[in-house]
């Protein structure tokens, strides 16, 4: 019963269903009456509990089943959904994102019990329910009950035959101070997969000692021969209390009856099997005091496999993630895909079958013919391949309502999300990396951007600030724009500050625009320095945020309106690894503009150019372009003849036109991004290289980094 | 006699190790072979502007583009003059970051065992050069200055060197 196999499934789907529960939390937050939110939390919650238990990820499994009993008696009308409660969902919930997270990274739930959480939890439930005793109600109903029905001296692990071998074992164990218990185990009548939870039970056993012999044997209980129980020998260091606790926490398990087998060992000695006493006499005693046991064995359970997961964890935790990056894709997209391949093949059959005729003179136009089906068959075959990748933002934008509202709560701001654009795609691997930045700018726009309440209604502004998420495609890129409707930024401030700073001097500040003032704040030097925060609120951290969307190949930019608020706009390519691009040459060498940035081409006369602060622009249409020589730039050898006119590539960087002077145009092409490596120590200006057809290396101009 | 007693000193140390042999100029350069990943025929080399100047660019080896240093230049010797038997060395330190280094001429395979090999013993510590290196490898008349790799791809250049 190896389970890892469903390990990749069983974390997409926690995903799902924790993505559910916090949607509905906030849904019934807002509408406490809700009855169809809090059945869609009810499943959602079952399903969770279930996936956890089959998974053996028994913490978890604990959470959600205390989870579950509070959302119970919500439905049943027992309790009313209150903001405090809801806080205690939700930090329920981070909880199990806590632990999916080390599933994710080491394939084990790791070893917090959030015994905080589910205590509150208990006591929600148990006040509503009338139970006066929150700690009896940590055990899980289904066991409290259980333990009443428990049969009079159903220790069957008396019963145990043991064999002069077996027996130099015990001996073996007993002088290594080992524990030899007898375990017997009821499962519940309703129970259905009756050896999985057996091998839960062994599973969790085997955490804690060793399981010496079973009745049935264990090839029986895997194959489900046996009635409701089973019994062993199990040898462990662990006390009593701890292997019953281990044994009752495997859900579905009805009781579990452990005394020590010493006394029995002797007995089957002599070939008389007879009921131990110890277990008969146990059981009446947990029953007089049920509080006691259940304190002092959760604590055990906490501490113990915490020691013996840590040296593993630490081991795992250097290797690889335990779980490898997938991508769910629509069936239709893969059906597209299997469709353009076929296609490829009868393209490739066509170009065979016309090599293989001899006449000449029609074969040039079918040959034409076939290459141009073969690029529309490759430009689509990318283009699918691309929407494989391609994952909705609505994947890490989802988490960001709860985020507001918990900045609301903390903040004591009364703020709103409003997201739009949920549905726009983007590369995977853009996707994984973008959700920092994003939060960031958020929690900037939360803490700094909104005014307080009172100063808002003092402004004539709404009470309720507003902070906006939007999304949306522009030509080749992905806009996303986080803005509020706060304060702004004080560009006076930011001024004053860099100048005190020594960021820039007074006279440097003089000549510089707002907007120039306002990119200071993306200076590595302006992220750390708290004073800044307090006086501009804007800062911290801004650099790595920008340092993170350029390394996605993108760039972002900020616009502020004192007092009607700021916005950051976050430019994204849409893929990152095959980018249209003109080829242009310079000299003797080959470069590729990215067509996503560029304008127009222009013919410029070397007479309409001017000069503005001995610096070269050109008057196109009534705009001011700088000139950049990218011969110069790039130190490439000027041709010395004279020309009359040049070639100028404008490109565009968010609202900043520049013209690239360039030697000639070869054309536009489809190319695939390459690194060149770490070594090399290439300037920004280079963005990567490609390989053009002839097997020719060209290098990929970064726009950005030249205007 | 002694040549048995050789043998089994390697075979018993174990530290017998294979050395590329290449020509710098009129000396022989050692390159640890494990190290060592492929070697190329000199080709078309991309420049990549404001690189390093012991950078000569990039090339294409099999759809993957790997940038190429001259060791010449980064010894501070005088420039490559590409030759019929000038090579590129592929080297991959770490796996997916290949490196290439051209060399006047690949010579031949060695296997130095630990008694061949001297520590780098150059008169003038101060040498710039003897950061590159990690021994003195003696082997039939010839010395071989036995190059540590990855002082040479990671390592500052050595300017003072004419």
């Amino acid at each position: 019963m190896d389970v890892s196999q469903y390990l990749e499934i069983f974390i997409d789907e926690t995903k799902e269903h924790l993505q559910t529960l916090s949607d509905q939390l906030m849904i019934l937050e807002q509408e406490p009456e809700n009855m169809d939110t809090i059945n869609e939390i009810f499943r959602a919650a079952h399903s969770l509990k279930g996936m956890a238990g089959t998974m053996g990820y028994k913490r978890m499994q604990r959470l959600t089943h205390d989870m579950e009993n509070v959302f119970q008696e919500v439905r049943s009308g027992n309790m009313t959904v209150k903001s405090e409660l809801v806080d205690v969902l939700f930090r329920g919930l981070d909880a199990l994102e806590g632990y999916l997270a080390n599933i994710l990274e080491t394939a084990d739930e790791g070893t917090e019990d959030n015994e905080e959480i589910v205590n509150t939890l208990n006591s929600i439930a148990a006040a509503a329910t009338g139970k006066e005793d929150p700690v009896a109600a940590a055990k899980p109903a289904e066991k409290a009950a259980g333990g009443g029905e428990a049969p009079e001296g159903g220790a069957k692990y008396a019963g145990i035959h043991i064999s002069d071998y077996e027996k130099n074992t015990f001996d073996k164990a007993k002088a290594q101070g080992q524990n030899i218990f007898g375990v017997t185990v009821y499962l519940q009548e309703s129970c259905i997969l009756k050896a999985a939870r057996a091998f839960l039970v062994f599973k969790a056993l085997e955490e804690l000692g060793e399981v010496i012999k079973a009745v049935p044997d264990v090839q029986d209980i895997e194959d489900e021969k046996f009635e409701m129980d089973f019994s062993l020998i199990y040898f462990t260091k662990e006390s009593l209390e701890t292997v019953k606790a281990a044994v009752e926490n495997v859900s579905e398990v009805k009781e579990a009856i452990v005394g020590p087998f010493d006394a029995v060992l002797d007995a089957s000695g002599a070939e008389a099997p007879q009921p131990a006493p110890g277990p008969v006499q146990e059981e009446p005693k947990e029953q007089e005091k049920p509080k006691e046991p259940a304190q002092p064995v959760q604590a055990k359970t906490a501490e113990k496999p915490a020691e013996a997961a840590q040296p593993a964890q630490a081991k795992k935790a250097a290797a690889k993630p335990a779980v490898g990056r997938t991508v769910r894709v629509d069936i239709e997209k893969l059906d597209v895909l299997m469709n353009l391949v076929s296609e490829l093949i009868i393209a490739k059959n066509g170009l065979v079958s016309i090599n293989s005729t001899e006449e000449d003179t029609k074969s040039d136009a079918a040959f034409n013919e076939q290459i141009e089906y073969l690029e529309s068959v490759t430009t689509s075959l990318h283009e699918s391949v691309m929407k494989v990748r391609m994952v909705p933002i609505e994947n890490v934008v989802n988490r960001f309502p709860r985020m507001i509202r918990d900045l609301s709560k903390k903040l004591n701001k009364k703020m709103e999300l409003h997201m739009t654009g949920e549905e726009t795609e983007l590369d995977r691997t853009v996707i994984d990396e973008i959700g920092d930045p994003l939060q960031h700018l958020l929690r900037n726009s939360a803490d700094h951007g909104l005014e307080d309440n009172e100063e808002r209604i003092a402004l004539g502004k709404e009470e309720i600030g507003n902070i906006y998420l939007d999304a949306y495609q522009d030509g080749n890129n992905v806009n996303i724009e986080v803005r509020d409707d706060g304060a702004g930024i004080n560009v006076e401030n930011v001024r004053n500050k860099a100048i005190e700073k020594g960021t820039i001097t007074a006279e440097q500040a003089e000549n510089m625009s707002d907007k120039e003032i306002i990119d200071l704040l993306f200076r590595p030097s302006f992220s750390t320095a708290e004073k800044i925060t307090d006086v501009s609120g804007r800062g911290v951290g801004l650099d790595v945020v920008k340092t993170k969307i350029e390394g996605l190949g993108g760039n972002i930019e900020c616009k502020s309106v004192m007092g009607e608020g700021s916005s950051f706009i976050i430019r994204l390519p849409l893929t990152l690894a095959i980018i249209q691009a003109l080829m242009v040459e310079l000299g003797p060498e080959k470069y590729a503009i990215p067509l996503g940035s560029i304008e127009t081409i222009e013919d410029v006369l070397v007479s309409d150019i001017k000069y503005v602060q001995t610096k070269e622009v050109i008057n196109l249409r009534g705009t001011v372009i700088p000139l950049i020589r990218l011969d110069q730039i790039l130190d490439i050898e000027a041709s010395s003849n004279e020309v009359e006119s040049l070639t100028v590539v404008i490109v565009k960087k968010s609202n900043k036109l520049a013209g690239l002077v360039v030697d000639n145009l070869i054309g536009q092409q489809e190319i695939v991004i390459k690194s060149i490596g770490s070594y090399i120590n290439c300037s920004k200006m280079i963005g990567g290289a490609t390989i053009l057809g002839d097997g020719e290396i060209a290098l990929i101009l970064e726009v950005n980094a030249l205007v | 006699m002694e040549e048995i007693s050789d043998v089994q000193n390697l075979e018993i140390a174990g530290e017998g190790k294979q050395y590329i042999v290449v020509r710098l100029g009129t000396e022989q350069y050692g390159i640890d072979i494990k190290y060592v990943d492929n070697i190329v025929r000199n080709q078309r080399i991309t420049r990549v502007p404001k690189a390093q100047h012991y950078f000569k660019g990039v090339i294409n080896l099999r759809g993957e583009i790997i940038p190429v240093m001259s060791l010449r230049l980064k010894f501070g010797l005088k420039p490559d003059e590409y030759t019929n038997a000038t090579r590129i060395i592929i080297i991959k330190l770490e796996q997916q970051s290949a490196i290439g280094i051209i060399v006047d001429e690949v010579k031949e395979v060695v296997t130095l065992t630990g008694n061949s090999i001297d520590k780098a013993n150059t008169s003038d510590p101060s040498d710039p050069l003897i950061q590159y290196l990690s021994g003195v490898g003696k082997h039939g008349n010839g010395l071989i200055s036995l190059l540590n790799i990855s002082a040479v791809i990671v390592g500052r250049e050595s300017k003072d060197v004419v």
